[in-house]
């Protein structure tokens, strides 16, 4: 559940998802569910030219089971933050 | 993963409803139609569908009428920006020119592939795998 949280908090930054494809997609995270399945605007593929089917596309969805990597700018991660909430998690986790 | 919750954030994609997309699957394969419905393990219905293939700027059609599409063969769903796809500088050719482009292409790189993880094998390293093999 910490990490689907985490990806709630980057709604509305920019962030690429690559594939198991190799594929890699830059855009605006819009939405995240539970499956870790999601939705991006304004969308740009890393390669069109090995992708030309995406250039017609400007938002997608994107399965959660396909995704190899999400990079996003550190500055958009409070690791601090991040690391206290695993451990209390953890210890939720014994109880 | 229980399977009863509800579909929460993905419900968002009811605005991608009746809409034309493009779902690409886990074999590559990319399918174009009118996105009609959904569920929450991303099985889709299309309507009005074909099966495009590319290769480099070129494309073909093929039309295939209504399609159930397993969730688990999905990769994407994208919406299809009606305007950007008239400024596309793509080529429509036909299905079997194109086929027999695109199975010659994959034969001279699957021959290729071969040569090159012989060389490696004999210099002890192992067979890497292929594009779409870490699904």
């Amino acid at each position: 559940m910490l990490i689907f949280s985490f990806f709630k908090t980057l709604t509305d930054q920019v962030i690429t998802v690559e594939l198991k494809n190799d594929l890699s997609i830059t855009g605006t995270l819009k939405s995240v569910d539970q499956f870790l399945n999601i939705r991006l605007d304004g969308i740009s593929v890393e390669d069109p030219e090995r992708h030309p089917h995406m250039l017609a596309v400007k938002n997608c969805f994107i399965r959660g089971s396909v995704v190899r990597y999400v990079r996003m700018a550190s500055r958009s991660v409070d690791t601090t933050l991040l690391e206290d909430a695993t451990r209390r998690e953890a210890k939720e986790a014994k109880k | 993963m229980d399977a009863l919750i509800p579909f929460t954030t993905s419900g968002s994609l009811v605005d991608l409803v009746d809409k034309k997309v493009l779902v690409v699957l886990r074999d590559g394969r990319k399918l174009i139609g009118v996105f009609r419905s959904y569920d929450q393990f991303a099985n889709f219905l299309l309507e009005s569908c074909i099966e495009r293939i590319h290769h480099r700027f070129d494309y073909a059609d093929k039309d295939i009428g209504v399609l159930l599409v397993r969730g688990e063969n999905v990769v994407a769903l994208g919406e299809i920006d009606l305007i950007a796809e008239d400024m596309v500088p793509l080529r429509e050719v036909s299905w079997a020119e194109l086929e027999q482009k695109i199975n010659d292409e994959t034969k001279r790189r699957e021959r290729d592939h071969a040569i090159k993880d012989k060389v490696l094998a004999s210099k002890g390293f192992v067979n890497e795998g292929r594009e779409g093999d870490a699904y």
